[in-house]
């Protein structure tokens, strides 16, 4: 399987591209601060709203702040907030999904009527108005609503899988032979959704950095943390746009695209190996082998 | 009882046949290869089948799954996908009006589609899976209908698709039903019917009966029987079960890792089979109206195709090999119209002494 | 002859259920989805009641305050007693407030705008709801249609050259924020080239009403927020679409119609899309909350002036009962949207009427 999924220039591209924001996002900090004039919080009033240049890469904001190191510094905030979000959305949606799944019944109804609702809630707004609520919070507590908030969809996909996993033959066998509920759910059929679960937690990370930067944008978000979104916002909040300081906002912005593309390229691999009608044929190599044989005689 | 139905089905069906044998050939079958293109090295799922399809014949195609028999259906329809490619090879329609003869292989798009369901039509093995869960029933025949008879009203298609379900015992007043809401008989039944419904001169059968129960099976056989003769449309019908051939088939021929290793009339592949492979497969199943023998299987597994074995590519599960089978590949030889391809059987390979374990010892 | 027609009849007996046993299932359906949605809304009026309540400190007192010091003196009474409706009272427990919150909801009273003082919330959202509808809901219906479009085109010719751009291109595009395309629109067509005006919703000078120069104007201000969202909405549809649209090519149904010699456009909408499509119905709530938040989002960059440019100001302002009845609002109707997407996927599916 693994070996399988390494195969396909999708994942591989997609996991590069996380693999490498990951690494800014750890080693950011270490890296604008060894390099002089890489501080994302300097404000450098010689230097206010310029355009990129062999000093400043990717120029400087209206504050005079370097825009790259603000980038690399962004990551970090970013990430934070999608996989601290997601570790909670996806350990909320097995908890939801899971039971629900395989106690079938009464227990799925009401699960499933709570995952439904969620599902067909706005959840922008809703996290919007209880972050707007509570003001001026950090990062952690954004992370928090986002993942408290996002678990639906995922509970949704593992609830269809438990289900499918716990009808099979094996586990209704040792249901018989008396195994207790937990050491099934954890032992058996949980790692039979290993493959969805990694899948739901990579959207889940996705997810939670396009919230929290659209809070940031909207205004919600830790006044002294530096994430992508709160770039923006601030681009956005000082008229970039009319100013014409598209560097402010484009880098942000780029990078949130970037990481996003690379989880769907990942999804799409997965979802190509878990569903092989989904695999194909470069419609050139076809076209060849018919004009070698049969399209000459036609 | 229900053997009953079908011997006497059977018995019939053998003297119209040889009527209508006459008129002459309905597909002529050359050389046809088709190969799955993958990135690396071509899969040949069907190599160098070659047969003639008389009009108003029941030809049966027998094989294991994975020896190409669905890939030939697809290919003879000119329905495969990517990555299956016809690279070699003919098939030669001729219609009964005397028009013109179509290679079906390098027929454009539009000439095809003139002919489909009009002259070739495909039955699927699963009804449920073939008809669309979302169209009604007579919708679906309307539009075959109407596709090929542009003068034909919407009411009168409708008509039409009810007359078409009484012919295998559906009522008309199904034809508003949604494919759900028939059992799965009626579904398959109506799919024949569907099948009829441009009075076609061929009709391909892949596995009709293999989603239905036994009894179920045996009305719908007996059914195609009955219809064949009204209509005198041929068949190729393709299985896996080559004890359901035996009843049904005028001719078999049967398939091996993509090749045809024998062709001949039902009775000939029983009671004389050939190839050591042919004898296998008839030595798998009880027989229906003979003192019971032993029953013996075929050991090994079919080959991977993406990996043939060299020269005959029975030859690994074959107990009558000798020297020159991994290396020499046997050609399909006819001998009295009954052909094969098996190297015990062509004189000029044969080894000297011929072995113990000959040719049609069974018996 | 006799002898094989005659077991036919007993086989058809077990068929389909009759017309009028149909119908039922068909409404029964409805009715259920019809009954979640509305414990759904109730959900959603409970939880905007009880958020207020949950939150630390108290935002009742707290919007009296703000309000008497933006309006420069004392609070009606009729507004004091709306306000405690909605964010809590300390004198009543928390059924006679629910009672009462009820009453207020009853009457479509939704509190008073702190910043726009006394202007009621209620006035306020009434104003912005139909340019938001506008906005989203055509935006919603153009990305879906070219979305499922240009997804069951990629679908059919997987593999081909068009796939193989268009499809990781789009999953790019689909990858994007909302409102950083929408930034990014803004300074290319707005600032750079100057096609468009750089916010708002309409031309302030001209009379609001249905004249010519106004709608005229509609349009021009609508353009380029409208693209935005079409742009990076089309692309999540276009994606689902290809991939259901792969599977469903290789169904037998499919290859039926093919092999029926029917025209390729008959193949690929009646037989291949008409069924592609279905999960994309079902899958139709989870994409509308993303939509309407980008759609929100969106405004904001463009000052549009519907209900997502409200719900920023409210929030940048700490107009708490602006925030409160604009949630109420996009919530009732995302579900009511959820709702006849559902109506609509009972019509295209014979099936789904069947069961629960």
């Amino acid at each position: 399987m693994r070996t399988g999924l390494l195969k396909g220039w999708k994942v591989r591209v997609g996991l590069s591209v996380i693999g490498f924001f990951v690494l800014l996002a750890v080693l950011g900090p270490w890296l604008t601060a060894s390099v002089p004039g890489l501080d994302p919080r300097a404000n450098d009033l010689t230097a206010i709203g310029l355009p990129p240049s062999a000093e400043h890469w990717l120029g400087t904001t209206q504050f005079g702040q370097d825009v790259l190191a603000q980038t690399i510094e962004g990551a970090r905030g970013s990430l934070f907030v999608g996989f601290l979000s997601a570790v909670i959305g996806t350990a909320l949606a097995i908890l939801v999904g899971l039971p629900a799944g395989y106690f079938g019944g009464r227990t799925d109804s009401w699960l499933n009527f709570l995952s439904n609702l969620f599902i067909v809630m706005p959840v922008l707004p809703l996290i919007l108005i209880v972050a707007g609520y509570m003001q001026g919070t950090g990062l952690w507590v954004i992370a928090l609503i986002i993942g408290f908030f996002g678990w639906s969809g995922g509970a949704r996909t593992i609830r269809a899988q438990a289900m499918s996993v716990s009808n099979r033959d094996f586990v209704l066998a040792m249901r018989t032979l008396g195994e207790p509920h937990h050491r099934l759910l954890f032992h058996e059929v949980l790692p039979h959704l290993t493959g969805w679960i990694a899948a739901m937690f990579l959207s889940g990370v996705i997810g939670g950095v396009m919230a929290e930067a659209g809070l940031a944008f909207l205004g919600i978000s830790d006044s002294g943390a530096i994430s992508w979104g709160t770039m923006i916002q601030a681009a956005q909040q000082q008229s970039a746009v009319l100013r014409g300081m598209w560097w402010w906002f484009v880098p942000p912005g780029l990078c949130i695209a970037l990481v996003a593309t690379a989880a769907t390229l990942v999804n799409f691999g997965v979802d190509e190996l878990a569903n092989p009608k989904l695999r194909t044929v470069r419609r050139s190599v076809v076209r060849r082998a018919q004009q070698t044989s049969v399209g000459s005689d036609a | 009882m229900v053997t009953q139905i079908m011997s006497d089905t059977d018995h019939d069906d053998a003297g119209t046949t040889a009527a209508r044998g006459a008129d002459g050939d309905v597909l002529r079958v050359t050389g046809l290869t088709v190969e799955y293109v993958t990135d690396g090295d071509p899969v040949r799922a069907c190599a160098d089948v070659t047969f003639t399809l008389r009009r108003g014949e029941i030809l049966g195609v027998a094989g294991e799954s994975g020896s190409g028999k669905s890939t030939l259906i697809t290919a003879l329809t000119r329905l495969q996908r990517p990555p299956a490619v016809t690279t070699a090879g003919s098939i030669v329609f001729q219609p009964r009006d005397g028009g013109a003869a179509v290679d079906l292989v390098t027929a454009s798009p539009r000439a095809l589609r003139a002919l489909r369901w009009t002259s070739l039509s495909i039955v699927l093995q699963s009804a449920m899976d073939a008809l669309n869960p979302v169209m009604r029933l007579g919708a679906q025949f309307a539009d075959a209908l109407r596709t090929h008879d542009r003068s034909l009203g919407n009411d009168a298609a409708w008509a039409r698709a009810a007359e078409l379900l009484a012919t295998v015992g559906i009522s008309g007043d199904r034809a508003r039903s949604y494919p759900h809401e028939l059992s799965g008989g009626m579904r398959q039944r109506a799919s024949i019917a569907l099948a009829l419904a441009c009075g076609p001169e061929l009709v391909v059968m892949d596995e009709p009966t293999t989603a239905v129960d036994v009894v179920m099976q045996r009305q719908i056989l007996a059914q195609v029987l009955r219809l064949r003769r009204t209509l005198g449309f041929a068949v190729v019908f393709v299985t896996h079960d080559l004890s359901l051939l035996l009843e049904l088939a005028d001719r078999i021929a049967i398939m091996y890792a993509g090749r045809i290793v024998e062709l001949g009339t039902a009775s000939e592949l029983y009671d004389d089979p050939r190839h050591p492979y042919t004898r296998g497969l008839r030595d798998s199943f009880p027989p229906l109206r003979a003192p019971l023998r032993r029953l013996t299987g075929i050991p090994g597994t079919p080959p991977d195709l993406r990996r043939p074995p060299s020269g005959c590519p029975f030859h690994p599960r074959c107990a009558a090999r000798f020297e020159g089978c991994d290396t020499h590949l046997p050609e399909l030889v006819t001998k009295g119209g009954h052909a094969v391809a098996c190297r015990l059987h062509d004189p000029t390979q044969r080894p000297q002494p011929a072995p113990g374990t000959s040719t049609g010892g069974a018996r | 002859m006799t002898t094989t027609e005659a077991p036919a009849p007993v086989r058809t007996a077990p068929g389909g259920p009759p017309a009028a046993v149909r119908a039922v299932r068909r409404w029964g359906f409805l009715l259920r989805r019809l009954g979640f949605y509305a414990a759904a809304a109730a959900a959603a009026i409970v939880l905007n009641f009880l958020l207020p309540r949950l939150m630390p400190g108290d935002p009742s007192s707290a919007i009296v305050e703000e309000l008497q010091r933006v309006s420069g003196q004392q609070v009606p009474p009729e507004t004091l007693e709306s306000i405690r409706a909605i964010f809590g009272d300390p004198d009543q427990n928390l059924g006679e407030q629910f009672l009462a919150y009820l009453g207020q909801l009853a009457r479509f009273d939704l509190g008073v705008s702190v910043v726009n003082f006394p202007v009621p919330v209620s006035e306020l959202v009434l104003q912005a709801l139909p340019w938001t509808l506008l906005l989203v809901g055509t935006t919603t219906v153009l990305a879906f249609v070219l979305g499922t479009g240009l997804g069951v085109i990629a679908g059919w010719k997987a593999g081909s050259r068009l796939d193989s751009i268009l499809t990781p291109l789009t999953a790019f595009l689909s990858s994007v924020p909302y409102f950083w395309v929408a930034l990014l629109a803004l300074w290319v067509f707005g600032f750079v080239l100057g096609w468009f005006p750089l916010s708002g919703g309409y031309d302030a000078n001209l009379a609001e009403g249905f004249n010519l120069p106004f709608l005229a104007s509609v349009m021009h201000y609508g353009a380029l927020p409208a693209a935005t969202i079409v742009f990076s909405a089309f692309g999540g549809w276009l994606l689902g679409m290809r991939n259901m649209t792969v599977t469903t090519v290789r169904e037998d149904y499919v290859l039926l119609a093919q092999a029926k010699g029917l025209s390729r456009g008959r193949v690929i909408l009646r037989y291949a899309a008409r069924n592609a499509m279905l999960p994309s119905f079902t899958g139709f709530a989870m994409a509308l909350g993303g939509v309407i938040g980008g759609a929100l989002l969106t405004e904001t960059v463009f000052s549009y002036p519907g209900i997502g440019y409200l719900l920023f100001e409210s929030l940048n302002k700490r107009d708490y009962p602006m925030m409160q009845g604009v949630f109420l609002i996009v919530t009732l109707a995302t579900l009511l949207a959820n709702l006849l997407a559902d109506s609509l996927y009972v019509v295209l599916d014979p099936r789904i009427r069947e069961q629960g």
